[in-house]
């Protein structure tokens, strides 16, 4: 996105050169930062950012990838991909532990699963590498806890939140100093929104997950989700038959517990037209937010991102 | 957006052309401050099918709108803080129109949380401030108006809400409306507008009020969308480019990162480097899109310099003939944000655009009153307070002043043990080393008949009239004629003239720079003990440098101060030359004459403008004193 016309400067400019200078702080004042890289369209969007904020420079720290073993495999060929490329240096982290105790979404449910494979995960890995920053690509109109997320959140050394204790956010001035084994968790798409994010994927040609775009794929339908059914470890429950239907994803995460949503949206431009029509928000999608609203907040407490 | 008309590509194009704008909401626990923006997301479209059934599930368990869905739910967020009915954090909220996206910083306004409102104005372009109709102007909406004021906001949006509270009269939004504006004209507020709502029913939110016919003004949302955007991308604005990060992609490649915090830079602009004062001229703006042209404010880019000049974060590029200061001690507005007071003495680690520098706080000047705006001596500032301090570096900083250019005047106080942020600042003035001493053993003393006691006793308030501008303006003169007409309707006032100081208390200080400051300053102190008085003073000097003027207006209480710039251009002044001083100066026998050789700096946002090559001095009198009528200072 050229940023040289100073007649019209756009809402997108504006975010886009807030989270340029927000990716750069972290580099210039961090000791060892990372990137948490979930392979979504706002690990996408974020990934985009950096490479522009460094430019003609490769990323000056890695990409984190904390894996469930639950993806969908247009995820794993998606991060492979990535993992190819010259000057990128991605680390993949699974919760072995979990994995030896056969932890998963069908036997402990969506909010163990999450906390052992994903929170546990995490934390094994920020500890491991001593990351003392770790970027993510939440945004504050997610989901109402969010909004008053700071774009710097201060973890204690046990990676918890606490919303008595975030540090005042005033103009453009950080403060992401730490004592040790404390960390900053930095959000650099705050202030964008879901329509931002797939405005900007358009208007920059970023490349997504195919999953995002509407194609027939076997679902079923369970608790109100439409779940794809990726491969064996879903068993079917007795009568039940997968069926083809014209669906995509708003979100993803582990396959069973994103859900798909119906839709002959097959481009970004239908997508963001079926998005202004839409009349549901995306965390709706996410088997892991229906207990209750204030939901959210209590994983983040417990360090979930 | 109907569905036939509907063309997704046409759609894009003008989304992608949307401007941004970010305000910040302020008002009282009950105001309905949180009913509003509920009422301004769902108008707009923001609230989707999912929210709203969790938000009917949460207004039947919290709500207190009994059967119709409580729209302030949509916008509370915490648990806690849901439970008790009240916001306690600063939340951002997304909302975007047919022209612009907008940013809300949703502030408590609960009394304790100063802090939360300074910071939610800290990145705002417009406050939008809340009073409740049914209770009027509380002490709170004073409160929260000087914060916004004082954190440098030029528009405010007055949302008096609850109309359907006072059968929507046109008589009971006018008294507050006139209420409100005489205290925002104290403060020098200027870009002021009112609306009469309801939240509840979305009356003057985003739809034109069929209850209130008598209101023929913009809704909210169309105030909104018609605001300004910050002015500091226009290209009158100096150049400043603090470096953030140094880019080393190769060993041939070196580049300085970082966001133009003002004005503009071209490829082939000579720069200087601060502190060290090295100069160089850019040689490409780097960009992951290209090399660019040109780049403005507010853009994140990448500069490469012709020299080898050894940079690194912290220096800043400017053009040399607009330089910032660089000086190791300034004064400032301190917004104090920790349980543990400030205590001068104790060591700070400041963060000043992308400057880190160990500071210590010398002295607070005075604390502010929110309630009263009333100035007191201090000690120590208090989590929440307000007061003007002096702190000094061990080394060189580099900055503005906050009135002129927020984004390199404004500073965080980090505390060097815990690491948290614990004050605000924003810059008014440098300090230079030589008058900067202060008696240490010597206080202020609280006098029987307070200062407000003795202005009332004169039908006044007291008042520093402060007249700038060129020699042979013009300023002797009005301020004379404007002092008879005060002294006709029996008003106290003194006429403190350039020449008389010069003669008697300042006979020691000559024209040098530092002689003009250290001029300027005593004049300030004669100034602040005459308005403690109770007198309305004219003072009439030259005063020919911005920080000067604002050195004296920050001695003063808040809106003391009035600047009235007497305007006339240089060759007028020049023919008119009174006194035979231009006729000197040209010839080469009196030095650093202002405007010759020596800068004369005119007000930015000057109070009053007098242009004295149109009018006569009659008509300068009275529009002064239409002028003190209306903003409160002649009372009767």
């Amino acid at each position: 996105m050229s940023q040289s016309d100073q007649s019209c400067w756009t809402h997108l400019q504006a975010l886009e050169a807030e989270s340029i200078h927000i990716l750069r702080e972290v580099v210039a004042t961090a000791e060892r930062p990372v990137m948490l890289y979930s392979i979504g369209k706002d690990s996408a969007v974020m990934l985009h950012l950096a490479r522009k904020a460094f430019y003609p420079a490769t990323l000056p720290f890695p990409l984190l990838h904390v894996d469930t073993t639950w993806k969908f495999p247009e995820m794993y060929a998606q991060r492979d991909k990535l993992a190819a490329e010259p000057g990128i240096e991605l680390l993949v982290h699974t919760n072995q532990e979990g994995v030896r105790d056969g932890v998963s979404p069908m036997t402990h449910g969506a909010a163990v699963h999450t906390d052992i494979m994903k929170t546990q995960a995490l934390k094994q890995a920020l500890n491991e590498h001593r990351f003392d920053a770790a970027f993510g690509g939440a945004r504050r109109d997610e989901e109402r806890s969010r909004a008053k997320e700071r774009v710097f959140s201060f973890r204690d050394a046990h990676h918890r939140w606490d919303p008595k204790q975030q540090r005042p956010e005033l103009w453009n001035l950080y403060n992401g100093r730490v004592r040790k084994g404390e960390s900053i968790r930095v959000f650099p798409l705050s202030n964008w929104t879901e329509l931002d994010v797939w405005q900007y994927i358009h208007l920059e040609g970023i490349e997504v997950v195919p999953l995002y775009l509407a194609a027939p794929r076997p679902v079923v339908e369970r608790d109100g989700l439409l779940i794809m059914r990726v491969d064996e470890r879903l068993p079917l429950l007795p009568g039940e038959q997968p069926s083809i239907e014209s669906v995509r994803f708003r979100t993803l995460g582990c396959y069973p517990l994103s859900g798909a949503v119906r839709s002959d949206a097959a481009t970004l431009p239908e997508i963001i037209e079926e998005m202004l029509r839409a009349r549901a928000s995306e965390r709706q999608g996410r088997a892991i937010d229906h207990d209750e609203s204030a939901s959210m907040e209590k994983k983040k407490r417990e360090g979930y991102f | 957006m109907s569905e036939s008309a509907f063309d997704i590509e046409d759609y894009l194009e003008q989304h992608r052309n949307k401007e941004l704008l970010r305000f910040v909401t302020c008002g009282s626990v009950d105001d309905g401050k949180s009913s509003l923006i509920g009422r301004i997301l769902y108008d707009t479209q923001q609230v989707l099918d999912d929210q709203l059934e969790a938000l009917g599930r949460d207004s039947r368990k919290f709500g207190t709108t009994g059967d119709v869905p409580d729209l302030a739910l949509l916008v509370d967020g915490l648990q806690a803080e849901r439970e008790q009915g009240i916001t306690i954090d600063v939340a951002y909220r997304y909302f975007t129109t047919e022209r612009r996206k907008f940013i809300i910083a949703d502030c408590p306004g609960h009394e304790q949380y100063t802090r939360n409102m300074v910071t939610g104005a800290s990145t705002a372009d417009l406050a939008l401030v809340l009073v409740d109709a049914s209770s009027g102007l509380q002490q709170q909406t004073r409160r929260h108006t000087y914060l916004v004021h004082l954190m440098g906001i030029r528009q405010l949006v007055v949302a008096v809400n609850k109309m359907d509270l006072v059968d929507y009269q046109q008589h009971t939004f006018d008294k507050i409306e006139q209420a409100y504006r005489r205290f925002a004209n104290q403060l020098g507020v200027e870009g002021l507008t009112c609306i009469p709502v309801c939240a509840l029913n979305g009356a003057n939110v985003s739809r034109a009020a069929e209850e209130m016919p008598w209101y023929e003004g913009s809704t909210i949302v169309e105030c909104l969308e018609q605001a300004d955007i910050d002015e500091l991308r226009s290209s009158h604005q100096p150049f400043r480019f603090p470096i953030q990060y140094v880019n080393r992609s190769s060993n041939d490649f070196r580049g300085y990162s970082g966001t133009l915090a003002s004005g503009q830079v071209r490829r082939g602009d000579a720069v200087t480097a601060l502190p060290s004062g090295k100069t160089s001229s850019i040689r490409e703006i780097v960009s992951y899109d290209g090399s660019l042209e040109q780049a403005h404010a507010a853009q994140s880019i990448t500069l490469r310099l012709e020299d080898e000049i050894d940079l690194s974060r912290g220096d800043w590029l400017v053009h040399a003939n607009e330089l910032p200061r660089v000086a190791m001690a300034f004064d400032a507005r301190m917004v104090w944000m920790s349980e543990r007071p400030m205590l001068p003495g104790r060591q700070y680690d400041l963060k000043l655009t992308s400057i880190d520098a160990p500071v210590t706080p010398e002295f607070i000047h005075h604390r502010v009153d929110v309630n009263t705006l009333e100035h007191h001596p201090a000690e120590q500032l208090a989590l929440n307070e307000i007061g003007y301090c002096r702190l000094r570096s061990s080394r060189e900083l580099t900055f503005d002043a906050f009135d002129r250019l927020p984004h390199s005047g404004s500073f965080i106080l980090i505390d060097r043990v815990d690491n948290s942020t614990v004050g605000a600042g924003m810059i008014v003035r440098p300090v230079s080393s030589d008058h900067d001493d202060r008696p240490e053993h010597v206080t202020w003393h609280e006098m029987g008949i307070s200062k407000r006691a003795r202005a009332q006793q004169k039908a006044q308030r007291p008042t520093v009239l402060w007249f700038t501008g060129l020699s042979g303006a013009g300023k002797s003169t009005v301020a004379n004629a404007l002092e008879q007409a005060l002294f006709k309707r029996g008003h106290h006032s003194y006429l403190l003239d350039g020449d008389n100081v010069r003669l008697g208390l300042n006979r020691d200080l000559g024209f040098s720079d530092d002689d003009r400051v250290e001029n300027i300053r005593r004049i300030g102190e004669v100034s602040k003990l005459m308005a403690d008085a109770g007198l309305v003073v004219l003072s009439a000097f030259i005063s020919p440098f911005r920080a000067d003027r604002a050195m004296v207006r920050e001695l003063m209480e808040d809106g003391e101060f009035i600047e009235i710039h007497i305007d006339a251009p240089l060759e007028i002044c020049e023919q008119r030359d009174p006194k035979g001083l231009y006729a000197k100066a040209r010839a080469g026998v009196i030095n650093n004459f202002t405007g010759i050789d020596s800068p004369y700096e005119p007000p930015l946002d000057p109070d009053v403008v007098i242009d004295t090559e149109k009018l006569s001095i009659d008509e300068c009198v009275d529009e002064l004193l239409v002028y003190l009528k209306q903003r409160g200072v002649l009372i009767g």
